[in-house]
C-alpha cells in the first residue's frame, strides 16, 4: 500500500499469491517430489507427539504405559472420565471456567481498547504515532517477571490474590500491545477515501467506527481476538503466582500432574488434550493470520 | 517487497496527500485538528491502561531491588542496598541460572531457526498434500505449553513407559536412559525446539512467499541454478525474516517458565532466570532479591529488544 489509491487488499493479496506461486513452480518436478517426501517425513515427526498424546488419552491406563507402546490397543474414554473426576472427584470444571472467563473477558477488553487506539494510530494519526506504536511494542518485550513481584505484593495487601478479575485485567495489559499492532495494520489497509466520504457525510468517530471500520476489519478483529485468547489461555507464570484454589486456571490445574501418580498416563494425556482443545480450535480458525499476530503485525 | 505493510513514511505521505486533497475542511474539523485532543483521545484509554499495568510495576520492581525486604523478616525492611545485585552475580546457583538462561535461549532459537528455514524451504515447493503437512507443522505450537511439557515429561521422556524408550525397545536397543535425569538441559531444549520450530517455520514461510516472483523468474531465465538463486536472491531477502524470527523467538524463549517448572522444577541445573525469580518470590519470599533478578532479566531483554525494534522498524518501512 504505497498510496491512497493502491488496489484493494484482497487484490494485492491475490497478486502476491500468484507471484509466490510462480516462484514455487520454478523448482524442478523431481526436486518437488524429493522435497515432498522430506516435508511429509518432518511433518509427521513434528505432529507425532500430539498424535501420540491423543491416542494415549484414548487407551486404558494399563495399555497406556507399556514398553514398547501398544499403538493398536482398544480405544476407551476412561482417561477422559478419570480426568473429569470419575474416581478422584476433583472436577476440572472450575479451572476450565476460570480460564474461559479470564481469556474471553480479557480478549473483549483488549479489542475494545485496541480498536480506538489503532484508529488514533492509523486513520487519523496523532503526531508521534510511531513513538506510541513502539512504546506499546516495548511493553511486550518487558518480561512478566519484571512486574511480577509488585503485582504480587499489591494483590497480597489488597486481598486480590486468588481473584480471577485481577488476573483478567493483567491479561488485558499483556495482550494489548499485540492487539494494537495487529489492529493498526488492518486499519492501515482501509482506503482513505472511505473515511473522507464518511467525514463529508458528517459521521463522527463513533459512527465511523461502527459503520465503516468494524464491518471492514471484522475478519481482522476475529483473528486478533483468537490470538489474544490463545495467549491468555496459555499463561502460567502470572496465574500460578497470583491464584490458587478458587481462581486457579486450567494451566494451574495441569501443574497438579507434574509428579507421577502411579498409572495415570492416559489421564494426563486426556487432561493435556482437553486443555489444549480451545487453543487448537482457535489456532486453526486464525491460521491465516497467525503469523501476523505472532510477529505483532510485522509479517503478513 | 510486495507486502501490504504500510510504512510510517507512506502513511505520513498519505496523510499529507489526504489533507491536500480535501477541498475545504469544515470548521468543525479544523478546530478538532488544531486541538489534537480529538486525535489523541481514542488512544488514551489503551495508553493509560498500559502505563499503569506495565510501567508502574516495573518502576516498583526497580525500587524494591535496592531494598532489603524479606517477607519473613518484616522488621528489617530497609532501602538503599546493592546487596541484592551482589548476590545475583556472586551466588553460584544464581550465576548458573543466568548462564543457563543464555545457553537455553541461544540454543533453542538458533536450532529452531535453522530447522524452520529448512522446513519452510520444503513447504514452499509444490507437492502432494502440502496443506496437510503445513497443518502438521503448526500443531505443536497449538498445544498449551504446560500440557506440552507434561506430554514430553510423562509420555515421551519417561524411562519406563515413555515413547522414546519404547521406540528403543522396538529397535532392540537395551540401553535405555532416563532422559530427564541423564540429560536434563537437553531434554528441555529439545522440547522447546519442538515447540518453537513451527513458529519460525511460519514466519520464514511468509518471508519466502513474499519473494518477488518476477525476480525469481528472471534469475531462472538468466540460467541461475538453484544454489545461486538461494544464495543471491532468497537469502538476502530472507535476512530480515531470519532476524525477526530470531529476535522474537529470543524474547519469548528467554521468558520460558512453564517447561522448566513442569519438567524439572529447576533441579539438575535447569533453573533459568524466570523460574528462579518465581522461586525466590514464592518459596524464599525474598522480595528484594527477586526484584534484582527480575531487573537482570529485563536488562537482557532490553539488549535483545533494541535489535528487535530496529528490525521491526525496517520491516515496517520496507515495501
Amino acid at each position: 500500500m504505497t498510496s491512497a489509491l493502491a488496489p484493494a487488499p484482497s487484490k494485492l493479496a491475490a497478486e502476491r499469491k500468484k507471484s509466490a506461486e510462480r516462484g514455487r513452480r520454478l523448482g524442478s518436478r523431481r526436486g518437488n517430489v524429493i522435497a515432498g517426501i522430506a516435508a511429509w517425513a518432518i511433518g509427521i515427526l513434528f505432529v507425532f507427539p500430539v498424535f501420540f498424546m491423543v491416542l494415549t488419552s484414548l487407551h486404558s491406563e494399563p495399555n497406556a504405559s507399556t514398553n514398547p507402546p501398544s499403538f493398536f490397543a482398544p480405544l476407551t474414554l476412561d482417561g477422559y472420565r478419570e480426568f473429569f473426576g470419575a474416581s478422584s472427584g476433583a472436577s476440572p470444571w472450575p479451572p476450565l471456567i476460570n480460564s474461559a472467563t479470564a481469556s474471553i473477558i480479557s480478549t473483549i477488553l483488549v479489542i475494545l481498547l485496541a480498536i480506538p487506539a489503532a484508529y488514533a494510530l492509523a486513520v487519523k494519526p496523532i503526531k508521534k504515532w510511531t513513538d506510541a506504536m513502539f512504546f506499546f511494542l516495548s511493553t511486550k518485550m518487558l518480561p512478566a517477571v519484571a512486574g511480577l513481584l509488585p503485582l504480587y505484593i499489591f494483590a497480597k495487601y489488597l486481598g486480590l490474590l486468588d481473584n480471577i478479575n485481577y488476573l483478567l485485567i493483567l491479561y488485558t495489559a499483556m495482550n494489548l500491545p499485540i492487539a494494537v499492532w495487529m489492529m493498526r495494520s488492518f486499519l492501515a489497509d482501509i482506503p482513505v477515501e472511505l473515511f473522507e466520504a464518511a467525514a463529508v457525510d458528517g459521521a463522527g468517530l463513533i459512527r465511523t467506527l461502527r459503520s465503516i471500520i468494524v464491518p471492514i476489519i471484522s475478519p481482522g478483529i476475529a483473528a486478533t481476538a483468537l490470538i489474544c485468547f490463545i495467549f491468555a489461555w496459555n499463561e502460567l507464570l502470572l496465574a500460578n503466582t497470583l491464584t490458587s484454589v478458587i481462581a486457579g486456571t486450567a494451566p494451574v490445574f495441569l501443574t497438579s500432574f507434574v509428579t507421577s501418580q502411579g498409572l495415570f498416563l492416559a489421564k494426563v494425556c486426556a487432561a493435556a488434550t482437553v486443555v489444549s482443545l480451545p487453543v487448537i480450535i482457535a489456532g486453526f480458525a486464525a491460521q491465516d493470520k497467525l503469523v501476523q499476530g505472532l510477529s505483532l503485525g510485522a509479517v503478513k | 517487497m510486495a507486502t501490504t505493510t504500510a510504512t510510517p513514511l507512506d502513511t505520513e505521505a498519505e496523510a499529507k496527500a489526504a489533507k491536500k486533497k480535501e477541498p475545504k475542511p469544515s470548521f468543525n474539523e479544523r478546530w478538532l485538528d488544531k486541538k489534537g485532543w480529538v486525535r489523541r483521545f481514542p488512544l488514551l484509554p489503551a495508553l493509560v491502561f498500559t502505563i499503569i499495568l506495565t510501567q508502574i510495576p516495573f518502576v516498583a520492581t526497580l525500587i524494591i531491588s535496592f531494598m532489603n525486604w524479606q517477607a519473613n523478616y518484616p522488621n528489617e525492611i530497609a532501602f538503599g542496598t546493592l546487596n541484592n545485585y551482589i548476590t545475583v552475580f556472586t551466588d553460584p546457583a544464581l550465576r548458573s541460572s543466568v548462564w543457563f538462561t543464555i545457553v537455553l535461549t541461544v540454543t533453542v532459537v538458533i536450532v529452531s531457526l535453522a530447522l524452520g528455514l529448512g522446513i519452510s524451504l520444503l513447504l514452499n515447493r509444490s507437492f502432494f498434500g502440502r496443506g496437510i503437512v503445513r497443518t502438521f507443522m503448526i500443531t505443536p505450537f497449538l498445544i498449551v505449553p504446560v500440557a506440552a511439557a507434561l506430554l514430553w515429561k510423562h509420555a515421551i521422556y519417561n524411562p519406563v513407559y515413555g515413547l522414546l524408550n519404547g521406540m528403543l525397545t522396538l529397535l532392540g536397543i537395551e540401553a535405555q536412559p532416563d532422559w530427564i535425569t541423564d540429560f536434563p538441559r537437553l531434554a528441555i531444549e529439545v522440547q522447546l525446539i519442538w515447540y518453537w520450530t513451527p513458529f519460525m517455520t511460519l514466519i520464514l514461510l511468509a518471508g519466502l512467499q513474499s519473494r518477488p516472483g518476477d525476480v525469481l523468474e528472471a534469475a531462472n531465465v538468466d540460467g541461475a541454478n538453484s544454489w545461486q538463486t538461494f544464495r543471491f536472491i532468497t537469502m538476502p531477502h530472507m535476512r530480515r525474516y531470519l532476524e525477526l524470527g530470531g529476535l522474537l523467538g529470543s524474547i519469548y524463549v528467554i521468558q520460558t517458565f512453564d517447561t522448566v517448572f513442569v519438567m524439572t522444577a529447576g533441579s539438575l541445573g535447569t533453573a533459568n532466570l524466570p523460574f528462579t525469580v518465581y522461586e525466590t518470590l514464592y518459596s524464599a519470599q525474598d522480595y528484594g532479591l527477586a526484584s534484582a533478578q527480575g531487573v537482570v532479566v529485563v536488562i537482557f531483554s532490553i539488549a535483545i529488544a533494541t535489535f528487535l525494534l530496529r528490525t521491526v522498524s525496517t520491516l515496517f518501512e520496507e515495501s
